[in-house]
């Protein structure tokens, strides 16, 4: 009845000797682990000296960003509070607007670009390649572009964000059918349904609530890039913004600040919920 | 024979009808009232954005022409001299690209560490204090609400042109988005190695550096990867403003109708984008596939 019996009466040392291998690292992760961070290092101090950065300007730099922050304090509409509201309102409108013609024109385009919907590997190659393309350049690059082609205003800033947004969209939508469950559309197949029916009555009720979240979550990061592409003309609260930021009107630039801090704080709120609904209903069905 | 197969009477058989009609119609009701609600907000938002359909499709030819101006005459007999004059500024241009994408690493790493030493008081499941846990958060939805652009105009302001201001205002987004992310995995980390080490007497860090570490550098690792790739293409972007990179090039080349300078920038950006996305994919995978073999 002792009670500190030693479990284990062996040589801990001929133990450690018959599992070297799962105690101890390789020498190759030895040398990973070693050459990773140093690597990384390496790339650090490149950086710094490829990119010149001016490490005098730093002080003077943060005393004048100080400067700029203490020029906030009290937030002011500078008397453009009607200005204000409607480039506001302008900037909802485009994410809004944006986002419900980017996921219009997305559904079809998925339908071509994944993998047990297309029709031929040919051109589901070509359409993924070309969602790539649109989706690697950015947002801002197509409002400057269609600046140029519909003149200045909101309305370059809607086709900028449904342009960019269809290729990121198309992408996910099709990741979403190709996650599907393929005994749905057997079933309504093998129950003699046609081609289309098999589409909506075995993949629609599947994909739907995907695409939905999907789509309110490209609302919300929609908010946020639409209040940019303003500083390039096209629409919204970004020029207001930039101007005050070049003019130096910084109790204004905190005021906007603001304002987008509780505007996409609200839209996050609310498509939060309606997220929350959708999804709930599907784990219910 | 028919009556084994419909058994049910007729009257409750047209009960059951009649519930599914009823049924069905509330949901084609409902979809109605959400689409017709979509309609209005449309239609809102297209008052408020300006929406001139008329002017698009007199304009829209602008937009396709657009491409056609911005594509290189290349041609079968001198190839080799029309790709020359297309990039014709092989000097520049790739160190430009380089700029940016260095401008994206250091904003990256910045950002990371900085996520990576807060996420951790920042997280519900295992935060010391609550009323610091609250002031992290707000800190991370400031930083990645306010738009990069806006930081890089700032700090464009503050610290002159080129590629420091850059850098700022990249890490600062990516301070706001990792921190996010970062708390998201710890929060979701089994419990019982932490309690066990707490159990074992260490404090916080080494709770956190023992049995929670272990747990999230895999997905802390993903996600950095993945936000490098990202800021890579807001790394072209934030140089239109002044902040270093290849996007003061672009920025001049589509204000100023270079088209074929356009076209030559954008596919060296999509490209590196693309190879980038490659490259951090692999990772990706190579460090996922390690966390299952646990």
């Amino acid at each position: 009845m002792n009670p500190r019996r030693p479990i284990f009466a062996g040589d801990p040392s001929e133990v450690l000797g018959r599992h070297r291998g799962l105690l101890e690292a390789s020498p190759l992760q030895r040398v990973t682990s070693v050459a990773g961070p140093l690597g990384l290092l390496a790339l650090t101090v490149f950086a710094v000296w490829w990119l010149a950065i001016p490490f005098s300007q730093i002080g003077p730099g943060l005393i004048l960003l100080v400067k700029f922050i203490s020029l906030m304090f009290p937030p002011s509409t500078g008397g453009h509070l009607a200005l204000i509201m409607t480039a506001m309102g302008e900037t909802l409108a485009i994410a809004f607007l944006g986002t419900m013609i980017a996921s219009i024109v997305a559904v079809p385009i998925s339908f071509l670009a994944a993998r047990n919907t297309s029709p031929s590997g040919i051109l589901r190659f070509v359409v993924r390649r070309c969602l790539d393309t649109i989706r690697g350049v950015d947002a801002l690059i197509w409002a400057l572009v269609f600046v140029g082609v519909v003149g200045l205003g909101p309305f370059a800033g809607v086709l900028a964000i449904a342009v960019s947004d269809t290729g990121a969209l198309g992408k996910l939508f099709s990741e979403a059918i190709e996650a599907t469950e393929e005994r749905a559309r057997e079933s309504v197949v093998a129950s003699g349904g046609t081609g289309w029916l098999a589409v909506r009555f075995g993949l629609l009720p599947q994909v739907l609530p995907i695409v939905a979240g999907q789509v309110l979550y490209f609302f919300e990061s929609n908010v946020r890039s639409a209040t940019i592409i303003g500083i390039v003309g096209a629409g919204g609260i970004g020029l207001q913004l930039s101007e005050q930021i070049r003019t130096y009107d910084f109790d204004q630039v905190a005021f906007v600040v603001i304002l987008i801090l509780v505007t996409v704080s609200a839209i996050d709120w609310i498509s939060g919920k309606l997220r929350f609904a959708i999804i709930g209903r599907r784990a219910v069905a | 024979m028919t009556s084994g197969v419909l058994s049910v009477p007729q009257e409750r058989l047209e009960a059951l009808l009649a519930d599914y009609d009823r049924e069905i119609a509330r949901r084609r009701w409902r979809s109605l009232a959400v689409l017709a609600v979509l309609a209005v907000l449309s239609v809102v938002a297209g008052y408020f954005g300006e929406v001139d359909l008329g002017n698009l499709a007199k304009h829209i030819s602008n937009f396709t022409s657009y491409f056609g101006r911005i594509l290189p005459k290349l041609s079968y007999s001198h190839f080799g001299a029309d790709v020359e004059d297309w990039y014709w500024n092989l000097g520049g241009w790739p160190r430009l690209l380089l700029d940016t994408i260095l401008i994206a690493y250091l904003g990256t790493l910045l950002g990371g560490v900085g996520a990576f030493v807060l996420a951790f008081l920042a997280a519900a499941n295992v935060a010391p204090n609550n009323a610091l846990r609250w002031g992290i958060k707000r800190l991370f939805e400031f930083c990645r609400t306010v738009p990069d652009l806006v930081f890089a105009l700032m700090f464009v302001s503050a610290f002159g042109l080129g590629p420091f201001a850059g850098i700022l205002a990249i890490a600062i987004h990516t301070f706001g988005t990792l921190g996010k992310l970062f708390t998201e995995v710890i929060e979701n980390i089994d419990m019982k190695p932490i309690e066990a080490v707490r159990a074992a007497g260490s404090r916080f860090v080494e709770a956190m550096r023992f049995a929670a570490l272990p747990q999230v550098l895999p997905g802390f690792a993903s996600y950095t990867l993945l936000r490098f790739e990202i800021n890579v293409r807001s790394g072209s972007v934030v140089g239109m403003v002044g902040a270093g990179g290849i996007g003061q090039d672009l920025f001049v080349a589509i204000r100023k109708f270079y088209y074929t300078d356009v076209s030559a920038i954008l596919l060296m950006i999509i490209i590196t984008v693309a190879a980038i996305d490659l490259v951090t994919e692999r990772i990706r995978h190579r460090v996922a596939g390690r966390e299952v073999k646990r």
